[in-house]
């Protein structure tokens, strides 16, 4: 089967700083693919690569070929902004817009020119329970975002997400803000998600990456160390430096 | 109490204490800086009292809508209230949009460059010309190169000039109160950066942009110095009805030539009528109108005030 995303020989520049060196990796459909590394490793950088997030960043420069569905995401011939409805992303802290529930879920689909009322209701009631939120929230859709406790604002973040159907999802350390009992309902968000989506999870908890992920890859100094399935990775690691972190003797 | 107390005789090292001398050093700071607080507050209050007595009793609706007459008790505030109403219009018309695009450019748009670090530095500066240079500004571009004479337009032109920087480092501040978190979330969905810019990061901080907006306003309502140079003028005898006079009923021209009447404001008015020898005009009048300046720019200073809270109430992030 065909990679749902290939990624050959990726270089990205912070100005003079070299932040990712040279990264090939290819990742199947519908699975979740754990991105772990010390602090500074480059795998936000890398994470970023697919929505084209980095651009954003003044004097950042990438080379290499990134292929979604087989398609070039870098060519001139992409737009940004249709890329990144089909590479959805969910970030650190929860940051939902200081509006109402269903308005942060219905602005990915206003933004991008959905003005059925009917059909954004639809899709906004679908996304709030694919993000396991439904239950809660459905009497307050018309609250502010910004009352809900921080695990809730993140899955409504997911939710969000998710509402412009996207095929990719990256997910930034989504937890790392979150008390326990909510990464725990994030964690089961993200392995029943799998069967829709294409999962990139960045991590610093090595049990979050073997309990969510099937592939994991190891990133140090900019560098793909060692990428592998998950359980072989944790259990067999063929690299020295892989065995040293995932033990957590150093990062 | 009694854990203080231990602690305080374990420092003791004999002979004087070092804590009990900065507890004294603290003591004494603290009534200093009082003092420095309640020598502000009690100026302000002697000024109001002053003012209150001698002009509380003269204000009344006759007051508000009598034109200029030569005796004090006859005369009212009619023609500078209606000139101040007008010149803010206007300057709040051609300020507002203008300063809060640039802040908008420079914030969301510029990119970092020697350019924009010039513009930046030469903005802040702007802030801090004195309000005397835009009246020369005012006289020079408005009056006489482009005509429009010592009108109602040139005033606010001028007001406009004047507070257009501060409108731009208030607007600027208001916009970096967005976290780039936001910014963020919406460009991840696939908005672009007008659509950002307009749905996300305007509405979260249309309120501290209004403060400072208002703000800003409120000083030009009290202006003097550059109107002065811009010739508006102490004495207008005809009521001034607006800058829009309707249609011509033969011609069917739209008629704007209220733009170019002649103004005078209240502070104008103040310092006119201060500066006569009758005490109706010099005492009574003119504190009677510092009463109704004051009243206006309080009360803006309260709305500016009450959204800052509002907005601060609604939004933390």
């Amino acid at each position: 089967m065909a990679n749902k995303i290939d990624v050959k020989d990726a270089h990205v520049y912070y100005g003079a700083e070299h932040t990712l060196k040279g990264v090939s990796l290819g990742i199947k459909k519908n699975t979740v693919t754990a991105l772990i590394g010390p602090s500074g490793c480059g795998k936000s950088t890398f994470l970023r690569l697919f929505n084209r997030m980095n651009d954003l960043i003044e004097n950042c420069r990438i080379e290499g070929e990134m292929l979604i569905d087989d398609v070039d995401i870098y060519s001139n011939k992409i737009n940004v902004s249709e890329l990144r409805k089909a590479v959805g992303m969910v970030f650190q802290k929860p940051n939902p817009f200081p509006k109402t529930i269903f308005e942060n879920v219905a602005y990915g689909l206003k933004v991008n020119g959905v003005s059925d009322k009917f059909l954004i209701q639809q899709k906004v009631e679908e996304s709030l329970k694919q993000a396991a939120l439904w239950e809660e929230v459905k009497d307050k859709l018309k609250k502010s975002a910004l009352a809900l406790s921080g695990g809730q604002q993140q899955r409504l973040c997911i939710a969000r997400a998710l509402a412009v159907s996207p095929s990719v999802l990256l997910m930034d350390e989504p937890a790392s803000a979150l008390d326990p009992l909510s990464t725990i309902k994030i964690e089961e968000l993200i392995y029943n998600l799998k069967a829709s989506y294409t999962i990139l999870l960045v991590t610093h908890n090595m049990q979050q990456a073997t309990r969510t992920s099937d592939k994991t890859a190891f990133f140090y100094m900019g560098e793909l160390v060692e990428y592998d399935d998950t359980r072989t990775l944790f259990t067999n690691p063929k690299k020295e430096r892989t065995q040293n972190y995932i033990t957590g003797r150093f990062g | 109490m009694k854990e203080k107390k231990k602690f305080k005789k374990r420092l003791n090292l004999g002979g004087i204490s070092r804590s009990k001398y900065y507890d004294y050093q603290d003591k004494l700071f603290n009534y200093f800086a009082l003092g420095c607080t309640l020598f502000g507050v009690f100026i302000l209050i002697y000024l109001m009292y002053n003012i209150l007595s001698a002009g509380l009793g003269r204000i009344d609706w006759d007051f508000i809508t009598n034109g200029p007459a030569p005796r004090a008790a006859a005369t009212g505030i009619y023609t500078a209230l209606l000139g101040t109403l007008w010149v803010m219009v206007i300057t709040a018309f051609v300020a507002f949009p203008v300063g809060i695009c640039a802040a908008i450019y420079l914030e969301e748009y510029a990119k970092k460059s020697r350019f924009s670090n010039i513009l930046e530095i030469n903005i802040a500066n702007l802030a801090g010309v004195p309000s005397i240079i835009y009246g020369l500004l005012g006289l020079q571009v408005f009056s006489r190169i482009f005509g429009f004479g010592n009108s109602v337009l040139t005033g606010g032109l001028t007001l406009a000039l004047l507070i257009l920087p501060v409108i731009v480092v208030s607007t600027r501040e208001a916009l970096k109160t967005v976290p780039y978190t936001i910014r963020e979330a919406s460009y991840a969905l696939g908005a672009s950066k007008w659509q950002t810019i307009w749905q996300q990061v305007l509405p979260a901080s249309v309120a501290g942009i209004f403060t400072g907006v208002i703000l800003s306003l409120s000083r030009a309502i009290g202006e003097t110095a550059p109107l002065i140079v811009i010739g508006a003028v102490t004495f207008v005898s005809n009521v001034p009805g607006g800058p829009y006079h309707g249609i011509a009923p033969e011609t069917g021209q739209q008629l704007w030539h209220g733009l170019f009447d002649e103004f005078t404001v209240l502070p104008i008015q103040i310092f006119n009528w201060s500066s006569r020898p009758q005490e109706g005009f010099k005492v009574v009048n003119s504190a009677a109108a510092i009463i109704v300046l004051l009243s206006i720019t309080f009360m803006m200073n309260g709305i500016a005030v009450y959204l800052r809270h509002r907005w601060q109430k609604k939004i933390k992030w």
